[in-house]
């Protein structure tokens, strides 16, 4: 066909299968437990992996003795990770590795290996800069406009110290993989070949990245994952443990070798949120206008230099800016994305010193939200801001619940309210996708994508099915491997915007081909042709139609199979970035005992062309619920004399419960003018306000700031005594 | 279901450490802890001692007898997962806190990871795979699908017994029973909402289906 084809959706009110409420495809196969991790598999003569790791948090590796362990009934494979002389930055870190026959021997095995070690000096906190010493590196100061004289012009100005601390992504689905090294195991005898079972976020790139360690062709390396069990930006490449592992299996002879991390290295070793404390200093006119900003900042995000995430956030406009950041290397492990990297941190500093400002001038926070709107700094996002800050409030009773800072009445038990902002780009990633229809009327769609439980199967299926006027059973879709169409990694809310438009393009090629094969049937031009309802019909006379089944039979014996293919640029009614949310914390505070209880919880977001509206909320849920859990109780715990982790566990690292989030109310801005700007992911934006709409609704209960996160009975208390730093 | 795929375990005379082994040193170390039945089990040990070796041990599992040959030190998520191919039970924490390994066990919600493969012999165990009747769902399961109380779903199988488990002995349960009963499972994706709402559609079926049938 000469023309382009039109790749536009239809109009909303038009579409029959975007935009319904569809529940996940894999659900059955989820709560049935049918559904097959790759840390379920154990293919045949499969043997057992177990990590030996560092008990110091600095140290050296003097001497390592595996003759032992070589000897042992069972074991199979010995592989050290960690000569004599290598220095270990962070307790966890991987020593050496076993293979054996069961998990209880591999366990045993890598125990009995005998290390000795020369323990270095530790630096294991950041909360106070001043103990960093060399450890910790300025980045430089940034100005922008005049910030002196504004400072000296605003009517008003307010001061506080905030600190958000490191957290763990936690994934309840350690990392790790089922792994097979076959030497000489292709057709011609000579290259080896890998299997590998991860779990991973990223299964298109993840055989290139083993490739560039192994020394394996990487199209001798065969990768599939059908489920995983949460990533949240932690497990993007194959890591470490997948070169053990791949090792591992060379050397027992070839087997397939399981090796994933138990649940105290998984915390200290598989990823983390930095931290980042600040000063911040605001200044600013009476009607609640933002005039002038002073940050100086610090954080880390492990033994490599990690700056604190750029204030302020969002409202990144504000004329006069100074800001300080500083970063602290720790003997801790090292930081990973985590769910919308740096930006709680940076709501979370911001939005608090939003709040106190409004405090200070006694304004209502989502008046001064909304009077600063203006510095948002994707252009057109300012009237979203003011559309949500109002629908959050309506949403919350803020009218009627809010209160200035501290009137919360004479009870022990105080309410209060607070409001944050979030943003994020969430714009598609590349991908490419194949449509196959079948001369039998079977349709398969072919992507090299992952499905994290964000619903990524549920909506491909739905783009494919809209696009093919077919019912969703009416396709099949393959996902999970390296064969297929390669996709992206799924990270950064970039998947949905990916693969929907890529599945779009390749549904409507592979749509172009079959107009061409049955428009002779149906005395009409390709291009006069459209697919409504399970038939392809010329446009304007719905009785001149073909059956999907009989369409398809026109095709002869050869099948259509087309590619979509999608660049990651923003295309303007398909895909783009931006996404704006607002959320509000109604809490409780017990005074006496510095419990802090959700009462309820709003979200309202907007992420462009809703695919689904119910795997959208879920996202949102979901986000917020981990959100709260990090507001309230998430900590990692080092302890300065010794440095050891002191929580790398799920009894005394908290995660909330069923009971602990309160109630949630998601509002999903779906409006024309928002569907129109196309599909935008939304994985992230939802979880970054929260710390700060919890931490700004205490402030407002109890009538002081406190100042780090989480939440917590020590630190309210703390705060309320007066023992703030 | 076989013991066809079990691992190789090879005889272990002079083995270390066991779970049971501490168990059993600490009831008989254990002076604070009184003539508790720690110390009852230990004293009566050596005349039925198992192990350390693997010994072949029976487990009843959604209603039908199971052979395989474990280290008493296994516990009953790792010989679901590791010898049965029951993977429906997680390992995440591995210490009785997040309930990814619920099970059903003599009637009572279990944490597999807390339970030795040697002492559930003797009882009745449902696991998740026993649930469904041929390819249609449990309605705790259909519940859990219908409101999208699943993300990841790696928590959802523990979930899902547990809140069988306390549907069964709370049929006429109320929301805020729920987020007490069901508070001793932990997910990381978030589901909660989707939770508490499959919990009460299912308890809803789960009477129908009674007084129907």
């Amino acid at each position: 066909m000469a023309n382009t084809p039109d790749y536009n959706y239809p109009p909303m009110d038009k579409r029959k299968i975007i935009g319904q409420r569809y529940k996940r495809l894999d659900g059955p196969a989820k709560s049935s437990g049918r559904a097959k991790y790759s840390s379920d598999l154990k293919p045949p003569d499969m043997l057992f992996g177990a990590y030996l790791h560092s008990p110091h948090a600095h140290a050296k590796v003097t001497s390592i003795d595996t003759s032992e362990v070589e000897k042992m009934p069972g074991v199979k494979a010995v592989y050290v990770a960690a000569p004599a002389g290598t220095e270990i930055n962070w307790q966890g870190y991987e020593v050496a590795a076993v293979a054996a026959t069961t998990e209880e021997i591999a366990r045993e095995a890598a125990l009995k290996i005998k290390v000795d070690y020369e323990v270095l000096p530790h630096l294991v906190k950041d909360d106070d800069l001043a103990l960093a010493g060399a450890r910790a590196k300025q980045g430089g100061e940034r100005v922008v406009g005049d910030p002196d004289k504004a400072f000296q012009d605003a009517e008003a100005v307010s001061e506080g110290h905030y600190g958000i601390p490191v957290v763990y992504h936690c994934c309840l689905e350690p990392h790790g993989q089922v792994i097979q090294w076959k030497p000489g195991a292709d057709a011609d005898g000579k290259s080896d070949e890998i299997h590998a079972w991860p779990s991973t976020q990223n299964v298109p790139d993840y055989a290139t990245s083993l490739s560039q360690n192994l020394k394996v062709p990487a199209t001798n390396i065969k990768v599939r994952m059908d489920y995983i069990g949460g990533g949240f930006g932690s497990k993007f490449t194959p890591d470490a443990w997948a070169i053990v592992g791949a090792n591992l299996s060379k050397k027992a002879g070839g087997r397939p070798v399981k090796l994933y991390l138990d649940r105290a290295p998984e915390l200290m070793i598989a990823g983390n949120r930095p931290s980042a404390y600040a000063k911040i200093k605001l200044g600013g006119k009476k009607d609640g206008t933002i005039t002038a900003w002073q940050t100086e900042s610090w954080g880390s995000g492990g033994f490599q230099p990690v700056n604190p995430p750029a204030q302020p956030y969002t409202y990144a406009n504000v004329p006069n800016i100074r800001e300080v950041r500083t970063t602290v290397s720790l003997n801790g492990g090292s930081q990973r994305a985590w769910r919308a990297p740096g930006n709680q941190q940076a709501s979370y500093l911001t939005c608090c010193a939003i709040e106190d400002f409004a405090a200070k001038i006694g304004m209502d926070p989502i008046e001064v939200f909304k009077a600063n709107a203006q510095y948002a700094a994707r252009s057109g996002a300012a009237d979203t801001y003011r559309y949500q800050l109002d629908k959050a409030a309506e949403l919350a009773e803020w009218k009627k619940l809010w209160h200035p800072r501290g009137q919360s009445g004479s009870g022990t038990i105080k309410r209060g309210m607070g409001v944050a902002i979030g943003s994020w780009n969430g714009n598609g990633h590349r991908s490419q996708c194949r449509t196959v229809i079948n001369p039998d009327g079977s349709v398969s769609v072919e992507i090299g994508s992952q499905d994290l439980g964000t619903g990524t199967r549920t909506i491909i299926t739905q783009v494919a099915a809209e696009s093919l006027g077919l019912q969703m059973g009416q396709v099949k879709l393959v996902i999970g491997n390296n064969d297929l169409p390669p996709d992206g990694g799924s990270g950064g809310s970039t998947t949905v915007g990916g693969v929907s438009t890529s599945t779009r393009k390749a549904a409507i090629n592979a749509l172009m081909k079959l107009y061409e094969a049955c428009a002779p049937a149906l005395g009409a031009q390709p291009e006069d042709l459209e697919a409504v309802d399970g038939h392809i019909r010329v446009k304007g006379s719905p009785n001149k139609s073909l059956t999907w089944q009989a369409a398809c039979r026109k095709l002869g014996t050869t099948s259509i199979s087309e590619m979509g293919a999608h660049n990651g640029q923003a295309i303007p009614g398909l895909v783009t970035g931006g996404a704006a949310g607002v959320q509000i914390a109604d809490v409780s505070v017990d005074t006496e005992t510095g419990m802090v209880r959700i009462n309820r919880y709003v979200a309202v977001h907007d992420c462009g062309m809703v695919i689904n509206p119910r795997l959208a909320e879920s996202q949102v849920y979901g986000a917020v619920i981990m959100g709260i859990s990090t507001a309230l109780y998430e900590e990692r715990i080092m302890d300065r004399e010794t440095g050891k982790t002191l929580n790398p566990d799920m009894e005394f690292y908290k995660l909330a419960g069923i009971g602990d989030i309160g109630n949630i109310i998601v509002h999903m801005d779906i409006r024309e003018e928002n569907d129109k700007r196309g599909v935008i992911g939304l994985g992230e934006p939802p979880a970054v306000p929260i710390c700060a709409a919890v931490g700004n609704a205490v402030a407002n209960a109890i009538g002081v700031r406190v100042p780090r996160i989480p939440m917590t009975p020590a630190h309210v208390l703390d705060t309320l005594e007066g023992r703030n730093a | 279901m076989s013991s066809r795929k079990d691992p190789e375990v090879p005889a272990r005379p002079n083995s270390g450490f066991s779970r049971r082994g501490f168990i059993q040193r600490v009831g008989i170390g254990g002076g604070a802890l009184g003539t508790g039945p720690l110390e009852k089990e230990a004293a009566a040990a050596p005349a039925n001692v198992a192990g350390p070796g693997p010994v072949p041990i029976t487990l009843n599992l959604n209603g039908k007898p199971v052979k395989l040959t474990v280290e008493p030190r296994v516990t009953l998520v790792d010989a679901l997962r590791n010898y049965l191919d029951l993977t429906g039970a997680k390992r995440v924490c591995d210490r009785g806190t997040c309930g990814a390994c619920t099970v059903i066990m003599g009637g009572k919600t279990v944490y597999a990871c807390t339970v030795l493969a040697i002492d559930a012999q003797g009882k009745n165990i449902e696991t998740i795979e026993g649930l469904a009747t041929g390819n249609t769902l449990h309605p705790v399961s259909q519940a859990f699908w219908d409101n999208d109380a699943q993300q990841c779903g790696y928590c959802t199988p523990g979930f899902v017994m547990a809140c069988k488990g306390f549907l069964d002995e709370h049929p006429n349960c109320t929301e805020e029973d729920v987020k007490h009963g069901l508070g001793g499972n932990l997910c990381r994706c978030g589901t909660y909402m989707g939770v508490r709402k499959a919990a009460l559609q299912a308890a809803k079926a789960m009477k129908g289906a009674t007084k129907n049938g």
